[in-house]
């Protein structure tokens, strides 16, 4: 399975606006200024396709840090 | 009527029966589909078991049974991907139930002769696009709007044999389908979503039904080609 930083990569890959050097584990991604509902889609459907793991829109909602949601992943895998 | 051991297709063959339809119900699933036939009122209602998206099991289908006034397209998946991650596979997975498997049903079921004259065809599409649009819902909503390309074309190609085609476009139903796409949302985004609606909540599958009932019926006779839908007034905006 891909590691935390592999999973921060991916996470800024889906990202338009916001520098890639500017992303970490630490991001509290829902309060970036082009957060929306079409990226929390891009999040899920990357997240199945990366991992092979079915993430809820409430699992999105309830993460804070991109880590939460990488947490989230581990504990459906 | 295919899909009709679980939500909208359920409901309209509830309703079809309750206005004296002798119902064959298809499906997957060979118990619900003995379910749904136990709540069914009158006599003579069959089930066809089967997955719809195999040709053998559509030439099956279309042997078996007979002569049908009626046919209720229902079976259908649901999908939700941003473009970007809209692949051929996924595509494929959607339009097989959703496109081809109806299409190609009654394409047999024409060539067959199992219509009679006079018969009239629902398919069970979707406002999503066709009147609507939203992100992530792509690969469905094209499934959709293939959907009702086809209807169409062939209340043109079919009325020669008085064989009526229409598609019921419904908003948001609950259902085992609308749960899938509601999975990728929050609980908020759901009541938000609702309260845009003028009706201000979502369908419930007799909504549909009685649609879907009065395109069946006599009262429809002079109505083909149309795409209709029933949303709660989402499209009236």
């Amino acid at each position: 399975m891909k590691t935390l930083d592999e999973f921060v990569v991916l996470f800024a890959e889906q990202l338009d606006e916001t520098d890639p050097s500017n992303v970490t584990a630490q991001t509290k991604f829902r309060d970036l200024e082009e957060w929306s509902s079409l990226l929390a889609l891009s999040l899920i459907s990357m997240v199945d396709e990366e991992f092979d793991v079915t993430l809820k829109g409430d699992d999105v909602k309830n993460s804070e840090t991109i880590e939460d949601v990488y947490n989230i992943i581990v504990s459906k895998k | 009527m295919t899909g009709a051991s679980s939500g909208i297709g359920q409901g309209c063959a509830l309703m079809a029966a309750q206005m004296g339809a002798k119902v064959i119900v298809c499906g997957r699933n060979e118990e619900r589909l003995k379910e749904t036939i136990s709540q069914l009122p009158g006599e003579g209602h069959s089930s066809f078991a089967g997955e719809l998206t195999d040709q053998t099991v559509i030439e099956k289908l279309v042997a078996e049974i007979p002569s049908l006034d009626g046919v209720v397209f229902s079976a259908g998946i649901s999908m939700t991907a941003p473009f970007t991650f809209s692949t051929r596979e996924k595509f494929d997975k959607v339009f097989d139930v959703n496109f081809f498997s109806p299409i190609e049903i009654l394409r047999l079921l024409v060539k067959k002769k199992k219509l009679v004259n006079g018969a009239s065809v629902v398919f069970i599409s979707s406002v999503g696009g066709n009147f609507g649009f939203s992100v992530g819902n792509g690969i469905y909503g094209a499934s959709k709007a293939a959907l009702n390309s086809m209807a169409r074309l062939c209340s043109l190609e079919l009325a020669p044999k008085k064989i009526r085609v229409n598609s019921i476009c419904p908003g948001m139903v609950v259902t085992p389908l609308v749960e899938g796409f509601s999975e990728n949302i929050t609980q908020e985004a759901i009541q938000k979503d609702m309260d845009f609606y003028p009706l201000k909540r979502y369908g419930r599958p007799e909504d549909i039904a009685g649609g879907v009932v009065y395109l069946l019926s006599e009262a429809a006779s002079w109505v083909t080609g149309q795409a209709i839908c029933i949303d709660g007034g989402i499209t009236a905006y």
